[in-house]
């Protein structure tokens, strides 16, 4: 089967609770994440999520597919604002920490069973910028500039 | 080593810039893959892979029996993060758009 995949890794220095506990944080604008707010009443497998804008706009939806904290997290990952790529349908986001002599290796995987994706290739300038910004917020305590605002 | 040091030092071999070339047209390629258009030996390949991904530029993914590699824009993206200041980034990309249109048209 044709896929799109993007694989990012990153080294923070961390531990896999304190990450795992700021990918996993609901309700409050991320500094890191372009000031999206995360929302998912529960985090099990089935469970629904979504992240919305500063403005109250959907932006991304979906499902728990697999947990395993604080080192496995699997999303469905549905986006819904852009037409062209809420299109596209489902995509898969897989997060995973492994620790690794005082650091934390973060690996996010991204892909969608069809080639070509456009939402796989819009997201891919996304996540390099969203990993730096969050690691710049574990290690310093100051998330980038670019990834604060919407 | 510093993972800043590791970086520079894998960009530093053009061989290793090939096979981020072929990575960046083709994300997700198994070693003999990698192999197949590449004028260098099965060995070589494999030897400038390890440094590329102790630098953290390439990223492997086990598919069943296969390895994929992938190429890591994380490190570079913190490179240009350190250097580049925000307002610039917009007439940088103007530049960069002037210097391909005029090459482009001098190719022609």
């Amino acid at each position: 089967m044709e896929k799109s995949t993007f694989v990012y890794v990153t080294y923070i220095r961390t531990t896999p609770e304190k990450l795992w506990s700021k990918l996993t944080e609901t309700e409050v604008p991320r500094e890191f994440f372009f000031a999206t707010t995360l929302h998912a009443p529960e985090w099990k497998v089935g469970a629904k999520w979504n992240s919305t804008a500063p403005d109250g706009t959907l932006v991304d939806g979906g499902e728990v597919l697999e947990i395993d904290p604080p080192k496995r997290l699997v999303l469905r990952w549905h986006h819904e604002m852009r037409p062209e790529h809420k299109a596209e349908g489902n995509s898969r986001a897989t997060y995973e920490l492994e620790q690794k002599e005082g650091m934390v290796k973060l690996t996010v995987i991204h892909e969608m069973d069809r080639g070509q994706s456009k939402f796989i290739e819009a997201v891919s300038n996304g996540w390099p910028t969203i990993l730096s910004s969050l690691k710049s917020l574990l290690e310093t305590g100051d998330a980038l500039e670019e990834t604060r605002s919407w | 080593m510093p993972l800043l040091d590791s970086v520079f030092k894998a960009l530093a071999d053009p061989s290793r810039r090939q096979l981020l070339d072929a990575l960046h047209a083709d994300n997700g390629q198994t070693l003999s893959q990698l192999c197949a258009h590449l004028e260098m030996t099965r060995q070589a390949v494999t030897k400038h892979l390890v440094l590329l991904e102790e630098a953290n530029l390439v990223a492997t993914v086990w598919r069943g029996r296969e390895k994929l590699h992938f190429l890591n824009p994380v490190p570079l993206h913190e490179i240009y993060e350190r250097w580049i200041a925000k307002y610039e980034r917009d007439r940088l990309q103007a530049l960069s758009d002037l210097k391909k249109g005029l090459e482009q048209t001098d190719n022609q």
